[in-house]
């Protein structure tokens, strides 16, 4: 075994095996945990950052091993799937300290760790995953490992939000698994490839069973990726700890549902043959009416985190609405979202986690003034949702500003529109909370019990939030470096596009 | 090595020596579970062995003392029996460690000689080369599986095992019936001779159908299934992983002997209407299972759901339905011995098994509760278990050939089975405190029950190995030509 086969088994290696050496550890040895939990993120971002030197120098990396005597299970690094498995381990590092911190002191950590790093260790298998058996693997491995997670406070509410997450999800798994297995039974092989590797194969010439499997396969990850009317249970399973919320909105199930679109658009089907197939067009329809709909939806919703988990359904949308555009530059503006949006996103959630751990604040009634207490965090806050707005030169409006050329190149004058709208409605639900915890005067109890503590809470939780709002503000201004997300999303969309 | 495993015969190693184990096992009970675990280690020696010869060498026949058929008695090892085999050997080791903890020493000494007879039985079953044989094993089988479901003693289970012994004679008997048909009819039980002599004559389906329907019942097919839930609910834990895991694929491993060898040609009607009792008893036992109140009843019922995709691949009635149905076979025999050692920890401990209450238990044995999820990968068939492999194979059959129904019925199998899985596995997120009454579990009783859920998920990753093993000799129709 060579380098550029063991690379990709190292980085799942590094969560999968402190994973399983933490649900053995009792729940009294903080130290082991604290360091196998760090140990494995840092040496995970140290071989993604290898493997992506790797790729830049066109080194080739995979792994594959027989699963079927036709089919192979198979992990390979391409620009696509660097920028997904970059994304995730550094913000897994961060959330991983979020959550040590978050989570002092509550019972069964050692379940909750080791469910974490089996979370990731699916996210960064589906990110490198190199044919859609593979794929779907690590995503039902993701369903698995993200459902002790979400009922992991084991309160009833939190079982329900549980049972809900599986019913889509079980379903959707099911749905995916039929069109990946008739998939199989038309052509020769499930290899990702730029382009696809459909166009001009025999079975190329059966519009009507490839436009149903696009239906199953698109509908199964819609799932994950919350596309209405397939949205329902991601506002339900908020009601997991903060990390978790992070993890699923940022980093893991949402994005590997958005992941999974991009695979099957660019690189089973192929963008023209799509296009050709004319199945972009209404995916193009469903983002558009997701984004608008859970936009309405956000406005009139009190209970912070649910508030943002509306808004994490409309702008995982935008992922889908650009690279279902058909023109390089939408595409650009939807692959880069993949980054953007979990920058932003996971900034929110960080801060939400901290109002409500330190503070024991739950809703949008309840913010006034909590910027005088909390700063630090509703500066992060705030950085994160004028993201979310647009605001130049933050990361939202990298993506919003090639997600409007592109649209406008595509001739579809009326996504600007969408856009237009969906950011209006995005200032209407958040500009309020950032005003009222700026400038309205504190009504909260916690006025009272601030005492001279030089950080407003514990560094763990203070540290992951200003870490990805600053992020937020570097990936928007430094767009144009080379290494940039941006960068990265051009030449993923000239490999997908060709020459 | 591999000169030795040339010279002794491995094959009749496997009948005799669980037979010696057993009579030792009866003669010195205070020595039974040391004398039980050496003969299960010399078993899994002897099936080692066995594979290592079929896969350099290919299938043989083996004519017992020299007299061959139609005389003597033929043992026959392909790449069927091989698989079958060697899943018995890794479930029967398991549950011989867990046993060895789980019983108390006055059941104990009842156990042990049982346990290994029905062991013997087995291995003679899979390795029998002619329908009389089988019978005679499959009859032994029945016995000794009856015998160990009546160890439980209560009143529920000497009921359950007075009616599994009615039907498992009825069964056996409507078998032999059409065994005497069939050498009425054809001069032969051969099944080697009488593939080449059987014609699809009146007689020869008469005594094909009474040969289905006594297999059909052992099996618990669907509407046979009745006598099933009752008797594996109630047996101890070890016993019901065995029958659920082993026993009940014996009389399905006949009945694809049959229809593979001696059977003349594929009846699409007969076909169809055994897909539609699968699909039956797929959606029949996913429902009971939702509902049962009793963890080890709602298992049972899940292997109800099981059998009736087994019986799926009779219309599917490609090579690839074929392989599929039998990854399914060595897969659930690993899964669902898993989840009924799981669930024989926690009436151990908790004293119940009641479903509602799980709760507390839950937070005593996380492992065992971890045992019956990771089981439940491969029940509920998502990847990388045997259980997805096997899905994945029917389910490819089903659309290649069309008849995408079947596939249907194993998608919404899968669902059923993630509902009930899960109904279970929910209750070990709760808030409910331990509770302070509860008898520990010996470690390598939850030790046995999680090591064979993690071979089932595991054993999703060496198909190709699997797959090319089974088709040693060209074991069933389609099989790729060595």
């Amino acid at each position: 075994m060579n380098a550029s086969t063991a690379l990709p088994l190292l980085i799942l290696a590094s969560s999968l095996l402190p994973g399983l050496v933490i649900f053995f550890l009792p729940e009294s040895s903080i130290r082991i945990r604290t360091a196998l939990n760090l140990f494995g993120a840092v040496t995970k971002l140290v071989l993604v950052a290898v493997m992506a030197r790797g790729v830049l120098h066109g080194v080739d990396y995979e792994a594959r091993m027989r699963l079927l005597p036709d089919l192979d299970l198979v992990l390979r690094a391409d620009a696509l799937s660097l920028l997904f498995v970059s994304l995730s381990s550094v913000l897994w590092l961060l959330t991983t300290v979020y959550a040590i911190g978050y989570l002092e002191n509550s019972p069964h950590r050692s379940r909750f760790f080791g469910f974490f790093s089996l979370c990731v260790t699916a996210t960064v298998g589906v990110a490198m995953a190199g044919n859609l058996i593979t794929f779907l693997l690590f995503y039902e491995l993701l369903t698995l490992t993200t459902y002790p997670l979400i009922v992991h406070r084991g309160t009833e509410v939190a079982r329900l939000a549980g049972r809900s997450y599986l019913r889509y999800t079980i379903a959707g798994g099911a749905l995916l698994l039929v069109g990946v297995v008739w998939l199989s039974t038309l052509f020769d092989t499930l290899e990702f490839a730029p382009g696809g590797f459909m166009a001009g194969t025999e079975a190329a010439s059966r519009p009507g069973t490839l436009i149903v499997i696009f239906a199953l396969l698109i509908a199964g990850l819609g799932v994950k990726a919350a596309l209405v009317p397939l949205h329902g249970w991601l506002p339900k399973a908020m009601v997991a700890p903060a990390p978790v919320s992070a993890l699923l909105h940022a980093v893991a199930v949402v994005k590997a549902g958005a992941f999974g679109i991009v695979r099957v658009v660019y690189d089973v089907y192929g963008i023209e043959f799509a296009a050709n197939l004319g199945v972009t067009q209404p995916l193009v329809m469903v983002a558009a009416a997701t984004i608008l709909y859970a936009s309405v939806r956000a406005l009139f919703q009190d209970d912070l985190k649910r508030r943002l988990a509306y808004s994490t359904v409309s702008q995982v949308s935008y992922i889908t609405l650009g690279i279902a555009m058909v023109g390089p530059i939408a595409t650009i503006g939807g692959i880069v979202h993949i980054v953007h949006q979990g920058l932003m996103k996971i900034a929110l959630f960080f801060c939400a986690g901290n109002l409500a751990e330190t503070l024991d604040i739950h809703k949008v009634s309840d913010m006034d003034g909590v910027a005088h207490r909390m700063p630090w965090t509703m500066g992060a806050f705030t950085v994160g949702a004028f993201g979310m707005i647009g605001v130049p030169p933050l990361a939202g409006f990298i993506s919003k500003w090639y997600l409007g050329t592109g649209a406008l190149a595509a001739e579809q004058g009326w996504i600007v529109l969408v856009l237009v709208a969906s950011s209006v409605l995005n200032a209407a639900y958040f500009l309020p909370i950032v005003h009222a915890a700026w400038f309205k005067t504190p009504k909260g109890k916690w006025q009272d019990k601030r005492d001279r503590q030089r950080l407003e809470t514990r560094w763990m939780l203070l540290l992951p939030p200003m870490a990805t709002a600053l992020l937020v503000l570097a990936v928007g201004l430094l767009a144009n470096m080379p290494l940039s997300p941006l960068e990265w999303a051009r030449l993923i969309t000239m490999t997908e596009y060709g020459p | 090595m591999e000169a030795l495993a040339a010279t002794v015969s491995w094959d009749a190693c496997l009948i005799v020596l669980p037979l010696l184990g057993a009579i030792a096992c009866f003669a010195w009970p205070n020595a039974a579970k040391k004398l039980a675990l050496g003969t299960a280690l010399a078993v899994l020696v002897s099936i080692a062995s066995l594979t290592i010869r079929v896969t350099a060498a290919g299938a043989f026949r083996h004519a017992v003392g020299a007299w061959g058929a139609p005389l003597g008695i033929e043992l026959l090892v392909d790449g069927l029996s091989l698989v079958m085999l060697s899943a018995t050997a890794i479930v029967g080791l398991a549950i011989t460690i867990y046993s060895a903890g789980y019983f108390k020493a006055d059941v104990s000494s009842r156990f042990w000689p049982l346990w290994l007879f029905l062991w013997a039985s087995l291995n003679a079953l899979f390795l029998s080369s002619d329908i009389f044989n089988l019978y005679v094993a499959l009859e032994l089988t029945g016995l000794a599986a009856v015998t160990l479901t009546a160890l439980a003693g209560s009143a529920d289970a000497l009921t359950a095992a007075a009616r599994y012994l009615l039907v498992s004679l009825l069964g056996s008997l409507t078998y032999l019936l059409g065994v005497a048909l069939v050498y009425h009819g054809f001069g032969s039980v051969d099944m080697a001779v009488l593939a080449g002599r059987v014609e699809s004559t009146p007689v020869f389906w008469a005594a094909f159908s009474l040969m289905f329907v006594g297999l059909a019942l052992k099996t618990a097919l669907f509407p046979f299934h009745f006598w099933l839930p009752p008797a594996h609910a109630s047996a101890p834990a070890p016993v019901s992983a065995a029958l659920s895991g082993l026993v009940i694929k014996a009389s399905f491993y006949i009945l694809m002997r049959l229809w593979f060898e001696i059977v003349p040609a594929d009846y699409s009607t007969f076909t169809n209407f055994l897909g539609v009792l699968g699909a039956a008893a797929v959606v029949w036992g996913g429902l009971q299972a939702l509902r049962a109140k009793r963890l080890k009843l709602l298992i049972a019922y899940s292997t109800i759901m099981q059998v009736g995709y087994l019986f799926l691949a009779f219309p599917l009635a490609v090579a690839a339905a074929w392989r599929g149905a039998l990854y399914l076979i060595l897969s659930h025999a690993l899964a669902k011995s898993a989840m009924f050692l799981a669930a024989g920890n926690i009436l151990y401990c908790a004293g119940h098994d009641r479903i509602e209450s799980l709760d507390r238990i839950a937070q005593r044995l996380p492992m065992s509760l971890a045992a019956f999820a990771v089981a439940g990968v491969s029940i509920m068939g998502l990847p990388p278990s045997g259980g997805f492999i096997a899905k994945w194979l029917m389910v490819e059959a089903a659309l290649k050939s069309g008849q995408w129904w079947w596939a249907v019925t194993l998608v919404l199998g899968s669902l059923f089975a993630a509902a009930y899985v899960f109904k279970v596995v929910g209750y070990a997120f709760t808030q409910a405190e331990a509770p302070h009454t509860s008898i520990d579990v010996p470690a390598a009783m939850e030790w046995a029950a999680l090591a064979l859920a993690v071979a089932a998920v595991l054993m999703g990753l060496i198909a190709p190995w699997i797959l090319a093993s089974m088709e040693i000799g060209r074991a069933f129709p389609g099989a790729a030509i060595p």
